[in-house]
Order: structure tokens, then C-alpha cells, then sequence
């Protein structure tokens, strides 16, 4: 049985948690406003992108001067996965989540008979697929010390990926992230980047504007120039809506660390009044028991 | 009075501009264009440059562009620019910083198309940087 001097520092200790804890919430809290409100501004950009790429696309005779970049290079062997999770921890399943489905679809393609290669971005995603995969991770992405995502980061990722396609060594590439639907649940998801897949957007804008467009200089050269930009512009969306994300995952995960520690401390002290009226009661025994003996 | 057309600038972070304006001077990669209300639907790459924009209350205001895509249409013309910044808060530094950058890449330049295509781009950098000398 602790003695009371043990629950009281227990209870100590738990209330310096709880502390930290919802100072945590807090500040996740505050960054999730932040990252909310970059994804929402970074919305209009990757909208017009997707209508100009539909209408490019819609426009290019299929087959004859389509980049390799969309195209893909005709083959299914070798797979990329980029896998995008955040660089801290303390944020509930939220990495466990991603680095999930990532291990499921490598599990996939090698059942498959497939390579797989994969790219980390952030630490965490990092720590959890080099137990298993080791051998297939070339190359990790730090984002430790960026404080705000800009387009510059995204935009070294998506040059990396760039060069590993050109240089022939890969076929498709699938970027996992996690959508951020509401602050409580963050979906992971999976999106093929490589060759790109255009049929859905295509699909939605047909309706608003069949306008033929003008090329300057001819719509196969912008199209070569649109798609590495894409790819850049869908790794930035992919990594806001991660950041904002995380944010999320971490605010619940915190929310309910203070809530546990909450719990605990009233357990604590139950035990801690129970035992202090015990040992009062014994003492007054004690007494009693003496002065009657007299 | 001209007609009006909707103006939007957007950088991957933001929508940096949206209004209606009468008239857009755009540096394309095959030569500078005015838009105008009406125009016939064009898509074109965008060079550095400045991008003049000239609104319906008729001020006109100045932008900086490092490249980028115009999406024309008879009501609209959306620029989507990987930077861009109205001129007065343009960083003279970062625009050396760019000029400099991209000189000391063409000697490294893996084939003589790439070569080319960064001597064009510095080429268009420094035009730029001396329009944005002020006189």
C-alpha cells in the first residue's frame, strides 16, 4: 500500500502533466488555425491548375506528343511511394495511420512481384516504415526545421521526384498523405502522381467551358511545362493538408491526455482521503484504546 | 468607359489578387500582350517580367512575375505565377540573388538545349532588373 506521502506525489506529478498537456492542446490549437487557414488559401491556385491542366489535356491529341511525365513510361515495375507524415510525435495514430496504409500497399506490390521504392518525408513516417522497409527507403526528406510550409519545399520534393523519373528509376509514383477532413478524423490517403490521372477532373469541368483555347507557344510545350508544376502544387496541397492535419490529430490526442489525467487525479485523491481518514481513525483507536486502559 | 473583364493572380500560397479591371499587360513567352475584355480564350507561359494591370477606377498597379501560366478567357484571365509580388515590396536583393544564381548554373548546363533555355532565362532576368532600377 503507498503511503500518503507517495499518492501526494503522484498526484503532484500528474497535475504537472495535465498541465503540459492542455498547453499543448492549446498551442496545437492555435497552430491549427494557421495551417487551416494556409490550405484554404492555397485552394484557388491548385483549382485553376487542375481546369487549365483539364483543358490542356482535353485539347492534346492522346497518344502523339504527351509528356512522359503524364504518360507514365508505359511499364508497371518499379513503384515509388512518397509518404508524407508529420515530424513530431505526440499527435495520437495520426503517423501510425498513414505509415498503415503505406505498409499495406507496399505489401501489395510486392505480392505482386513489384519494386517498391520509397521516399520519407518527414521523421516520423521515417522511424516507423525503416523497421520493416528498410532496404527500399533512397531517401528521406527533413522538414524539422521549417516552421511554415511554402511552396519552396514542396517544390525541392517535387524536383527530387522529377529527377528519380527521369533518371528511369521508376515507373509510377503514389504520394500518401493524410486528407484533413474535420479535427477529429484525418483520412489517409493515396494518390497516384505518376503517370497522372486526369479523367475525373476532365470529367466535372466539360460542362463549364468547351472554350478552344489558343496555345502560345503550342499546347504540347505548355503541357511539358505544367505537369512538373502539378506535381509540385499537388505535394504542396498534400503537405498543408498533412500539417493541418497533425495539428488536428494532436489537439484530440491532447484533449483527451488532460481529460485521462483528469480522471487519475480524482482516483488519486479518493485514495489519498480514504487512507488520511483511515490512519485518523487508527490514531483515535490508538488513543481511546490507551485511555481506557488507564 | 472600357469594358471590364475579372482579374485573378494566384500564388500556390494565396490569391494575391481578384478584381475587375479594363485592361492586363502580360509578358508572354512569345512577346508581350494586352488583354482586354473579350479577348479570344489563349493559354500561354508567362516570362519574368512585370505584369500591368490597369483597373476599372483606374489605377494601375504593377507586379512582378517570375514565370508562370495566363489562362485567357472573354470574361476572365486567371495568372497562376510560382511568385509574384507588386512592385513596390519587390526584394532587389532576392532578384540579384536569382540573376547570380542562374549565372553560375549555365556553365554547368548539361546540354546545349539546357544551356540555352538558362541563357534565355537570364537574359529575361536582367531585362527585368534593369526595368526595375529605379530611374
Amino acid at each position: 500500500m503507498a503511503s500518503l506521502k507517495d499518492l501526494r506525489n503522484r498526484i503532484a506529478s500528474v497535475k504537472a502533466t495535465q498541465k503540459i498537456t492542455k498547453a499543448m492542446q492549446m498551442v496545437a490549437a492555435a497552430k491549427l488555425r494557421r495551417a487551416q487557414e494556409a490550405a484554404e488559401a492555397a485552394r484557388p491556385y491548385s483549382e485553376r491548375m487542375a481546369t487549365v491542366l483539364a483543358n490542356v489535356t482535353r485539347t492534346i491529341n492522346p497518344g502523339s506528343d504527351v509528356p512522359a511525365l503524364m504518360g507514365g513510361t508505359g511499364k508497371d515495375a518499379v513503384h515509388l511511394l512518397v509518404v508524407c507524415t508529420a515530424e513530431r510525435g505526440l499527435c495520437g495514430g495520426f503517423n501510425s495511420q498513414i505509415a498503415r496504409l503505406a505498409r499495406d500497399h507496399v505489401r501489395h506490390l510486392l505480392a505482386e512481384g513489384k519494386t517498391v521504392k520509397i521516399l520519407c518525408v518527414g521523421k516520423k513516417g521515417f522511424d516507423i516504415l525503416r523497421r520493416d522497409f528498410s532496404p527500399m527507403i533512397i531517401d528521406r526528406v527533413d522538414l524539422r526545421e521549417v516552421k511554415q510550409i511554402g511552396f519552396a519545399n514542396a517544390d525541392a520534393i517535387a524536383q527530387k521526384v522529377i529527377a528519380l523519373f527521369n533518371a528511369g528509376e521508376f515507373d509510377v509514383c503514389t504520394l500518401f498523405y493524410s486528407q484533413f477532413k474535420s479535427v477529429i478524423s484525418q483520412i489517409p490517403t493515396a494518390h497516384q502522381l505518376i503517370p497522372l490521372k486526369t479523367e475525373a477532373a476532365a470529367e466535372e469541368d466539360a460542362g463549364t467551358d468547351g472554350a478552344i483555347y489558343e496555345y502560345e507557344p503550342d499546347a504540347g510545350e505548355i503541357l511539358g511545362d505544367l505537369i512538373p508544376r502539378n506535381i509540385a502544387v499537388q505535394i504542396f496541397h498534400a503537405l498543408l493538408e498533412n500539417a493541418a492535419g497533425e495539428m488536428g490529430a494532436k489537439m484530440t490526442a491532447m484533449d483527451n491526455a488532460t481529460r485521462n489525467a483528469g480522471d487519475m487525479i480524482n482516483r488519486l485523491s479518493i485514495t489519498y482521503n480514504r487512507q488520511r481518514q483511515a490512519q485518523i481513525t487508527k490514531e483515535l483507536i490508538e488513543i481511546i484504546s490507551g485511555a481506557e486502559a488507564l | 468607359m472600357a469594358e471590364s473583364f475579372k482579374f485573378e493572380l494566384v500564388s500556390p500560397e494565396r490569391l494575391l489578387v481578384s478584381e475587375e479591371v479594363e485592361s492586363v499587360i502580360v509578358p508572354g513567352k512569345e512577346g508581350e500582350m494586352t488583354v482586354l475584355a473579350r479577348h479570344m480564350p489563349v493559354m500561354t507561359t508567362m516570362r519574368p517580367g512585370l505584369i500591368t494591370v490597369k483597373t476599372t477606377d483606374g489605377r494601375t498597379e504593377r507586379y512582378v512575375v517570375y514565370g508562370g501560366f495566363v489562362d485567357i478567357l472573354p470574361d476572365s484571365c486567371t495568372l497562376l505565377a510560382e511568385f509574384s509580388v507588386h512592385e513596390n515590396d519587390l526584394d532587389r536583393a532576392d532578384l540579384g540573388r536569382r540573376v547570380q544564381e542562374t549565372r553560375d548554373a549555365i556553365p554547368q548546363a548539361e546540354s546545349p538545349e539546357h544551356r540555352t533555355k538558362l541563357e534565355e532565362f537570364l537574359h529575361q532576368l536582367v531585362t527585368l532588373e534593369n526595368a526595375m532600377i529605379p530611374a
